[in-house]
């Protein structure tokens, strides 16, 4: 065996998996970028940002192949109990070397995938076949030990689908399970392994000590295995062009501030508008190329094929993303529980495009024709937004509308009284603010509104992970329901942050010291109206729910105080809550 | 004798009507016969209690010397007849003191196997096959997903991360009869021989097994020194995987969590678990342990106890071996 090149990626994806830290997964990318040549390199990259696509690869194949070597209702237990395709194939993979013999046991060297196949045995029916020792080469087939990322990719993105399919399976016998997985998550995509393209893309800023803005604005230029990418990175080449139509601009971001802070600055130069809370996106088209980035500058055009169909102008604009009907002219945006029915989703149905339209509030115009207009103060590119959205279809674009204020003490009552409950505070834009990528000091600010609160009790608690993996550090706590003379706690929700490091322990002691019941690494705690931990809990907005009992389902939840001196029947009704609802 | 009326399962586990007696009952009993000294095979609490000197001796270390009403050491492969039951004791590779146990009686054998690994282990005696008619075996690692890889390389990889990260304490989570003392046995086997900490519910067993010849190296408790937080930094520390939850646990710096278990060949699982460096190592069987000793016993029949009962019984029926699940209920998966 040894099949050298598959190795490192192999040993990057594992090690990736089983970081819990965020700066160490950076470095392990960053050696990794470092040690790794083109354009292996690259194609490592884009596989973990999902970017890299082989047509004549499906997952559906890969079961074929392994179905054709174990018995499928042996392999359907053991992926029921993995969970993960690639994984489950990697593992049971029955490659030759291991082909039962008739040695004995040690060194794991036998192997009988559903098949008592040693000894002359008939190899029952399901069972693997050895494959013909002499069988003629196949084109673009690797013969050795060493198999470079590169060759995988580009011998399978010219081949056919009869052959891709044999190629992989002549790779899954030469390969160890650490390769087999690597292999397979390459070519398959779905990593699951914790990492995002915006993780990624910091790591190459890292490796190349660069602003991470920068290679989000050029990423959906380069082309795969991103081989002048590197080159930039590496000090050895230019910075690429961003060649691309339509591509995506980094954003500009909001520092939070609080009427202390904004003492400082005078009014009259600010203006105002409200914060919805949809999400933040980038919609752009230009010559015939229209695309929707998230703020990160993933490209989510795919889920929202009803706004991309609506895209028909020169130009790009800064907004928020929300969901909503029009109705008498205007634009009525619904709750974030029905955005949320549109999120995360690769293919849409037609029905939950027309039941929860897709449109965007702009904030912002960053080009218009071949205009950049990032260079120009706000209020005239808020001039030039007012009459570009106004050639735009009215159910798919509308403007987030400036707030008119005197004083800081307006915009600090205005931000607690939104006039739609889809709203979290206020924004703050210099009238001379220039466009530029990231969070600069002062040209911007958000001044949210104050969070709700309620008193719950703590019901479980969850051991962390990482550094708290000693400590219960994640809370579900619960409001009274039930008759008044006999309440009973309903679970409303879940935090693992806002507390200090005493204060964890101080939670930690009183799990461990009023246990009821112990699943696994859960813990239920004594919650009774006379006895228990009150927590104060702060949320950004309540959502109804059909999958929590309660019906409702906090954003944002943390744990604001803990509330030692209070009992826990005085806690929070779940009616108080319902009465929030909008 | 048709082999249900020799040994069948109830409520308090697997008994043997002609002989009058159980076999790792799950409940007090008048008779019990005892595979191993791991808490859901070995209770306390039976009037009469046959076992392995080693198990008998570990029971007495975990419950007290009352552990039962009376004791009869079992020699391994010396045939003993209880009520015209012919019973013999013989090595299971599991643990220290672990055997299987064949009953014989009507010219039917049936062996209950417990728990049984096959691969050489430097802290107990090795498995040996017993030809039956009926083989009881575990499914702990029962799917075809679960190969073991050698212990060498397993404990390798553990040496190789203490030597890069020396800033470290490596947190090695073992069970604490048996997976604790095979994995310091294996760790001094490969030549290293700096002191090794352990927790303290581990100390009564790892002296026991000393006692018994098998060579642990130096070993020191894990309690920590006022002042010197950092004595344990380039350490291995073993201990229950239990006790990595504890606060015990905050005692070492910026430890690298490791688990022996033959879980860990699942990532998802190792991940779950918050654990750094998984180990792939157990004291049971892995799939192709599993399948060839149902084959090397001759067995026409199989019956298979917890686990994954359900993928083992499937691979008898491809092998045309006749199986079904034992549904006794008590056994824990593989309690690590």
């Amino acid at each position: 065996m040894g099949v050298i090149a598959m190795k490192p990626f192999a040993a990057l994806l594992d090690a990736l998996v089983l970081t819990p830290s965020r700066n160490a997964k950076l470095r392990l990318i960053v050696d990794y970028i470092a040690a790794t040549p083109d354009p292996d390199r690259g194609y490592a990259i884009a596989a973990i940002t999902r970017d890299l696509d082989i047509p004549s690869v499906k997952p559906a194949m890969i079961r074929a192949l392994v179905e054709a070597r174990v018995d499928p209702v042996l392999f359907g237990y053991s992926y029921d109990f993995v969970g993960d395709l690639a994984e489950t194939v990697s593992l049971i993979w029955p490659a030759e070397e291991e082909r039962p013999s008739p040695s004995p046991l040690r060194g794991g060297s036998m192997r009988s995938v559903g098949v008592g196949v040693s000894d002359g045995e008939e190899p029952p029916p399901g069972s693997a076949h050895l494959r013909d020792p002499h069988r003629p080469p196949l084109k673009g087939e690797v013969k050795n030990a060493d198999l470079p990322l590169a060759t995988i990719v580009e011998t399978l993105q010219i081949s056919s689908r009869s052959d891709g399919p044999r190629l992989v399976e002549r790779w899954l016998d030469a390969l160890d399970p650490p390769g087999r997985y690597a292999l397979l998550k390459l070519i398959t995509g779905g990593m699951r392994i914790g990492v995002s393209s915006r993780l990624v893309k910091q790591a190459l800023a890292d490796f190349g000590g660069k602003d991470v803005t920068e290679i989000e604005e050029l990423w959906h230029g380069l082309a795969i295995p991103y081989t002048n990418l590197f080159a930039w990175l590496d000090g050895t080449g230019p910075k690429p062009e961003s060649a691309a139509a339509a591509p995506f601009r980094p954003v500009m971001l909001a520092n939070p501030a609080d009427t202390e802070d904004l003492a400082r600055y005078d009014p009259a130069d600010y203006c105002a508008e409200w914060k919805w809370d949809g999400i933040r996106v980038q919609a752009t088209a230009e010559k015939g190329v229209a695309r929707i980035y998230s703020r990160t500058g993933d490209d989510i055009s795919r889920s929202f094929p009803d706004l991309l169909a609506a895209m028909d102008f020169e130009g790009s604009i800064d907004g928020e993303l929300l969901v909503g009907h029009f109705e008498d002219g205007a634009i009525r945006p619904g709750t974030f529980g029905d955005l949320q029915q549109r999120l995360n989703r690769k293919t849409v149905s037609a029905k939950q495009q027309a039941k929860f339209p897709a449109f965007v509030r702009a904030y912002d115009l960053l080009q218009e024709g071949g205009d950049d207009l990032r260079p120009l103060p706000f209020e005239t590119r808020r001039a030039r937004l007012e009459a570009f959205v106004a050639t735009l279809p009215a159910d798919r674009f509308d403007l987030s509308p400036l707030v008119p204020f005197k004083i800081w003490e307006e915009v600090a009552a205005k931000r607690n009284a939104p006039p739609a409950p889809i709203i979290e505070g206020l924004m703050l834009k210099r009238r001379d603010s220039i466009y530029v990528p990231g969070r600069p000091k002062g040209p911007w600010f958000k001044f949210k509104r104050d969070p709700f609160l309620i008193d719950a009790v703590l019901m479980y608690a969850q051991r962390g992970h990482g550094k708290r993996s000693s400590f219960y550090s994640d809370y579900t706590f619960g409001v009274w329901t039930g008759e008044a003379d006999d309440p009973a706690l309903v679970p409303v929700g879940k935090a693992y942050f806002g507390f200090t490091d005493e204060e964890l322990k101080q939670i930690d002691k009183f799990v461990r010291d009023n246990t009821v019941e112990r699943f696994g690494p859960v813990r239920s705690v004594r919650a009774e109206p006379d006895h228990g931990l009150v927590l104060e809990v702060a949320f950004e907005g309540l959502n109804r729910s059909t999958r929590h009992k309660s019906g409702v389902a906090m954003r944002f939840p943390r744990i604001s105080r803990l509330r030692w001196d209070k009992p826990p029947f005085e806690a929070d009704r779940l009616e108080t809550l319902e009465a929030m609802l909008d | 004798m048709k082999p249900d009326k020799l040994l069948h399962p109830t409520d308090k586990g697997l008994y043997c009507p002609p002989g009058d007696f159980f076999i790792d009952p799950v409940k007090p009993v008048d008779r019990a016969l005892i595979t191993h000294g791991h808490a859901d095979h070995a209770r306390a609490g039976h009037a009469h209690v046959m076992a392995t000197r080693e198990t008998l001796d570990i029971m007495g270390i975990r419950y007290g010397e009352n552990f039962a009403g009376a004791t009869q050491e079992a020699t391994l492969g010396k045939a003993v007849t209880i009520n015209g039951v012919t019973v013999s004791f013989h090595p299971a590779g599991h643990v220290l003191g672990s055997a299987q146990i064949a009953v014989e009686a009507g010219g039917t054998r049936i062996v209950a196997s417990g728990d049984y690994k096959r691969r050489a282990d430097p802290t107990c005696a090795g498995f040996e096959v017993v030809p039956c008619d009926v083989f009881i075996t575990e499914a702990t690692f029962g799917l075809p997903v679960f190969i073991h890889p050698d212990d060498g390389g397993e404990i390798a990889r553990l040496l190789d991360s203490v030597a890069r990260f020396p800033e470290r304490a490596h947190l090695v989570g073992a069970y604490a009869l048996g997976k604790a003392q095979r994995v310091i046995a294996l760790i001094r086997k490969a030549g290293y021989a700096e002191t090794i900490f352990i927790h303290g519910a581990m100390e009564k067993l790892c002296t026991y097994y000393r006692r018994q010849g098998i060579d642990l190296g130096p070993l020191a408790p894990a309690t920590i020194d006022k002042g010197a937080r950092d004595q344990f930094a380039g350490k291995i520390i073993v201990g229950p995987p239990s006790a990595f939850a504890d606060k015990w646990a905050r005692r070492f710096p910026d430890p690298v969590a490791c688990f022996a278990s033959g879980w860990m060949r699942v990532r998802q699982r190792a991940k779950q678990r918050g654990v750094e460096l998984p180990l792939i190592l157990s004291d049971h069987s892995d799939w192709d342990e599993l399948t060839q000793t149902i084959r090397d016993t001759g067995a026409s029949e199989v019956w298979v106890t917890h686990g994954r009962e359900e993928a083992l019984v499937r691979w008898c029926e491809l092998s045309q071996i006749r199986a079904k699940p034992l549904n006794l209920v008590g056994y824990e998966d593989e309690a690590e």
